[in-house]
C-alpha cells in the first residue's frame, strides 16, 4: 500500500503540471474514441447487412435500372426465396440539407425481407393498403416531428415533381445496428406517375433485393442470376448485401484512412506530451533517486517507481477520457444524426482507448527510466536543479 | 532594457530533449492543420478550376448534378438557338449537348470497382474547355467507338489506359487518347461521342447542355428569361458556379471535419507548451530573481519568456509545414458524395496555407506561453532569490 501512496504524492506534487497533462490525455482518449466511433459508424451499412439477401443491379452502374419484367425470370432461379425490388428516390424534404434516405420499394416482399424493421401490425395494414402512403423511421420522424396520419412532401431531384405522401407506420429498429432514418413508400406510386409523365422512365427498377434459402450457396444464386441476363441490354451484377455496402464504403476509402491516421496521430502527439512531463519531473528529481540508491534500493524500484507514476496519470486522463466519450458520442449522434444514423460506442472502442492511454503511459516512462536507473549516485547527488 | 533574445534561444537549446517534445508535438499539429487546409484547398481548386466563368451549364429544374439531370432534345434545340450564345469559328454556335452517365469500372491496383463519369461529348464541348489539352494519341473519330480518357482515370482504372479497351453496353471501346486537365474533375473522367454513347445507354434525353456566352455580363438576364419560359423546365448556372455547388458537401464535411480535430489537437499542443514553459519558469526562479535585481523589470521578463514559448511555436510550425509540404505529391482519389463519382484531387498548398500554419503555430505557442511569462514577471525579487 506503501508504493500507492507513494504514487499518488509523487504525482500531485506539482498538481497544476500534473493536472495539465491529465486534461491533454483526457482529450486525445476522447477524440481517439470519437474518431474510432465515427470509422465504425461508416461500416454500419456493413455490419447490418444480412448473409441472406444479394443486391441485384445494372452491370453498368448504379444509375441504370433494369426492366421490372427480370422478376419473373429471377424468381426461377433455384435457391431464391423472395423477390423485392426498389428504386433510390433521392427525394429532398424542403431543403437539401435535410437529408434522409429514401426509397420506392415492393411494401410486401420489401417488409417479409427486411424482418429488422420492426413496424405495429395496424400500422403495417394501413401502409399496405395505402398506395400513398410511406413507413419512416423513428429517428427521421422526430427530427422532423412528424406522426402517423401526417401529409409530407418529397421534392423529386431524379423524379421531377413534387410528391405528396401520407405517413402510415413509423418503424423501429430490431436492435440499435439498424438504420433508423430512412423513408419508404410504395414503388407502385412511382411507377404510376411516371406512366403518366415520362413513360420511357415507367416499368424500370433501380436494383432488385433476393431473398436466399441457404446463404452458402450465395455465390451459385449470383452466377446463376447473372448468366440468365448475360448478354442482354440490361446484363446484372448480382452481390450480397456485405459486398454491395461493402463497395460503397471502399469508394470512400480514402476518407477513411485518413481519420485512422488521424487517430493514431493524436495519441503521438499526447504520448510526447506526456514523454515531456515525465522527462521533466524525472530531471528534477535525479537528486532523489541518488538518495533512494544511496538508501540500498535498486534500480528497479526506481524504475517502478517511474513507471507507476507515468501509469497512474495516464490512466487517470483515459479513465476520465473513456468516461466522457459516451455523451460526447450521444450529442454527436444528436447532432450530426443524419449523416451517421448509427453512432454508437462499441467496447472494442473502449479497449483500444484503454490499450493507447496504457502504452502512452509506459513509452513516456521509458526514457526517464533509463536515465534515473542509470544514474551515477555521486553524480546524481551532485546535480543541481 | 530587453532581456536579449539569445536568452531566449539558449534557454531552448539547455533543455533540448524537452524542447524537442514540445516543439514535436506543436508540429504534429501544424501537419494535421496545414494537411486539412491542403486537401480543402486541393479539392476546391480542382473543382472551380473545372469550370471556366463564361460557360454556362444547363440541368434540368430539380435535379442537383449531370448524372440525375435529363433535358429532351426539343429542350436542347430550343437552347440552342438563344440569342446568348457565342459564334465561333465558320460560324458555328458554341454549344454542345452532353449526355453524363456514370459507369462501373474496377481499380488497376485493388480490382475494387468505383463509379466513372463517363461523358459523352458534342463538336464544340472541347472547344468551350481551354484546359483540357491531349498528351497522348488521338482524338477519337465522330461516330466510332473510341473514347479518350483523364489522366487519372487512365492511371488507377484496369483498362482505361491508351490503346486498351472497354465494354459496357455490349460494346468494346477502344481507348484512343489521353487528355490531361490538369488539376481539375475533368481528368477524372472518360470522353466519348454523345450520339454513340446515347444509343448505347438507350438514352433518349442529353443530361446537360453547355455553351459559351457571346456577352458574359449578360447571364443573369437570360437565366432570368429562360428559366421562366414555359417550354423549358431547365436550370441555369455559371460552369465555375455549377462546379462549386458540387464539391459543396464534401468541402463542408472536411472542414468541419477538420476544424474539430484541429481544435481538438492544439489543445492537446498548447497544454504541451503550457508544462513546458511553467517549468521552465519554475526551474529557473533564481535566474528569474537575478536578472530582476539586476534592474531588468517586470516587462521584460514577460518578454523574454513570451518570446521563448513564441520560438517553441515557430520551431514546431516550420516543421510540421515542412513534413506537409511533401503531402503535395499524394493525389486523393474519393467518391465525391454529391456527384456520386470518383474524384481525384491533390493536396496543394497555398503561400495563405503557410501563413495560416505559422500564424496558428505562434498563437498557440502564446497561448502556451502566456500564463507562465505572467507568473514569471509577477514574482517578487526577495523570494525568487531566496528559493535554491
Amino acid at each position: 500500500m506503501g508504493i500507492l501512496k507513494l504514487f499518488l504524492r509523487n504525482a500531485f506534487r506539482h498538481k497544476l503540471r500534473t493536472g495539465l497533462t491529465i486534461l491533454g490525455i483526457t482529450i486525445a482518449i476522447l477524440a481517439f474514441g470519437m474518431l474510432r466511433t465515427m470509422v465504425n459508424a461508416w461500416y454500419a451499412g456493413v455490419e447490418a447487412s444480412s448473409a441472406n439477401r444479394l443486391v441485384i443491379r445494372n452491370a453498368i452502374s448504379l444509375v441504370f435500372p433494369l426492366p421490372l419484367a427480370y422478376k419473373d425470370r429471377i424468381r426461377q432461379v433455384s435457391g431464391v426465396t423472395l423477390v423485392s425490388w426498389g428504386n433510390w428516390f433521392g427525394g429532398v424534404y424542403i431543403e437539401e440539407k435535410n437529408f434522409f434516405p429514401n426509397f420506392a420499394v415492393e411494401p410486401r416482399s420489401f417488409l417479409a425481407l427486411y424482418p429488422e424493421y420492426l413496424i405495429p401490425d395496424l400500422q403495417r395494414a394501413t401502409f399496405l393498403s395505402d398506395r400513398k402512403g410511406a413507413v419512416v423511421g423513428r429517428k427521421t420522424a422526430e427530427r422532423f416531428g412528424w406522426k402517423v396520419g401526417d401529409t409530407v412532401t418529397l421534392k423529386g431531384t431524379i423524379f421531377p415533381g413534387n410528391w405528396e405522401f401520407t405517413i402510415r407506420g413509423i418503424y423501429r429498429g430490431k436492435d440499435r445496428s439498424v438504420d433508423e432514418t430512412q423513408f419508404f413508400f410504395h414503388w407502385e406510386y412511382l411507377d404510376e406517375t411516371m406512366k403518366k409523365t415520362a413513360p420511357r422512365r415507367a416499368g424500370q427498377v433501380g436494383y432488385y433485393m433476393i431473398g436466399i434459402a441457404n446463404p452458402n450457396l450465395a455465390g451459385e444464386v449470383s452466377a446463376a442470376v447473372d448468366a440468365t441476363f448475360k448478354n442482354s441490354l440490361a446484363e446484372t451484377l448480382t452481390e450480397t448485401e456485405k459486398a454491395f455496402q461493402m463497395g460503397f464504403v471502399s469508394m470512400t476509402e480514402a476518407i477513411l484512412i485518413a481519420i485512422q491516421l488521424v487517430s493514431v496521430v493524436i495519441i503521438v502527439i499526447i504520448m510526447a506530451v506526456v514523454a515531456n512531463t515525465m522527462a521533466m519531473t524525472a530531471r528534477e528529481r535525479i537528486g532523489e533517486y541518488a538518495v533512494f540508491k544511496t538508501l540500498g534500493f535498486g534500480g528497479w524500484f526506481i524504475a517502478g517507481l517511474v513507471f507507476g507514476e507515468s501509469l497512474f496519470i495516464s490512466l487517470l486522463g483515459t479513465a476520465v477520457g473513456i468516461g466522457l466519450t459516451f455523451p460526447a458520442a450521444e450529442a454527436f449522434a444528436d447532432y450530426l444524426g443524419a449523416y451517421f444514423p448509427i453512432f454508437f460506442v462499441e467496447t472494442e472502442t473502449i479497449l483500444m482507448g484503454l490499450a493507447a492511454g496504457a502504452l502512452v503511459g509506459v513509452v513516456a516512462a521509458l526514457f526517464p527510466t533509463w536515465r534515473a536507473v542509470n544514474i551515477r549516485i555521486a553524480d546524481g547527488l551532485r546535480r543541481i536543479g | 532594457m530587453k532581456v536579449p533574445v539569445s536568452y531566449s534561444i539558449r534557454n531552448l537549446w539547455t533543455r533540448r530533449l524537452t524542447t524537442v517534445l514540445t516543439a514535436a508535438g506543436m508540429a504534429l499539429v501544424v501537419f494535421v492543420f496545414a494537411a486539412i487546409l491542403m486537401l480543402a484547398e486541393g479539392l476546391q481548386k480542382t473543382l472551380v478550376d473545372t469550370g471556366s466563368w463564361d460557360n454556362v451549364v444547363l440541368i434540368r429544374k430539380g435535379s442537383q448534378s449531370e448524372v440525375q439531370s435529363g433535358i429532351e432534345r426539343l429542350q436542347a434545340s430550343i437552347l440552342e438557338t438563344q440569342p446568348e450564345v457565342a459564334v465561333g469559328e465558320g460560324g458555328r454556335r458554341v454549344f454542345a449537348k452532353e449526355v453524363v452517365v456514370l459507369i462501373s469500372l474496377p481499380k488497376r491496383d485493388t480490382d475494387k470497382p468505383s463509379n466513372v463519369t463517363i461523358r459523352g461529348i458534342g463538336g464544340q464541348s472541347l472547344a468551350m474547355r481551354p484546359q483540357v489539352r491531349l498528351t497522348e494519341g488521338r482524338l477519337p473519330r465522330p461516330g466510332s467507338a473510341e473514347i479518350l480518357a483523364g489522366q487519372s482515370v487512365a492511371r488507377r482504372f484496369a483498362g482505361a489506359g491508351i490503346g486498351e479497351t472497354l465494354r459496357f453496353g455490349m460494346r468494346d471501346w477502344t481507348v484512343v487518347g489521353v487528355f490531361d486537365a490538369g488539376s481539375t474533375g475533368f481528368s477524372s473522367e472518360i470522353w466519348g461521342d454523345a450520339d454513340q454513347l446515347m444509343q448505347t445507354f438507350r438514352r433518349q434525353a442529353y443530361s446537360s447542355v453547355i455553351f459559351k456566352l457571346s456577352d458574359p455580363s449578360a447571364f443573369d438576364a437570360f437565366k432570368a428569361r429562360v428559366e421562366s419560359d414555359p417550354r423549358l423546365t431547365v436550370e441555369a448556372k455559371r460552369e465555375t458556379r455549377f462546379y462549386a455547388d458540387q464539391s459543396e458537401v464534401m468541402a463542408k464535411f472536411l472542414r468541419i471535419l477538420g476544424t474539430s480535430l484541429t481544435i481538438i489537437f492544439s489543445l492537446g499542443a498548447v497544454i504541451g507548451a503550457m508544462i513546458t514553459m511553467y517549468a521552465a519558469v519554475a526551474n529557473r526562479t533564481a535566474e528569474i530573481g537575478t536578472l530582476r535585481a539586476l534592474g531588468f523589470q517586470r516587462r521584460s521578463i514577460l518578454g523574454a519568456f513570451l518570446v521563448e514559448s513564441l520560438l517553441l511555436g515557430l520551431i514546431g510550425g516550420a516543421a510540421g509545414l515542412f513534413c506537409a509540404s511533401f503531402l503535395q505529391l499524394i493525389t486523393i482519389s474519393t467518391l465525391n458524395f454529391q456527384t456520386f463519382s470518383e474524384l481525384a484531387f491533390s493536396f496543394t498548398l497555398s503561400a495563405e496555407i503557410v501563413w495560416q500554419a505559422l500564424l496558428f503555430s505562434v498563437v498557440m505557442g502564446f497561448v502556451g506561453g502566456v500564463l507562465p511569462a505572467l507568473r514569471a514577471s509577477r514574482m517578487k525579487i526577495v523570494d525568487a532569490l531566496r528559493t535554491t
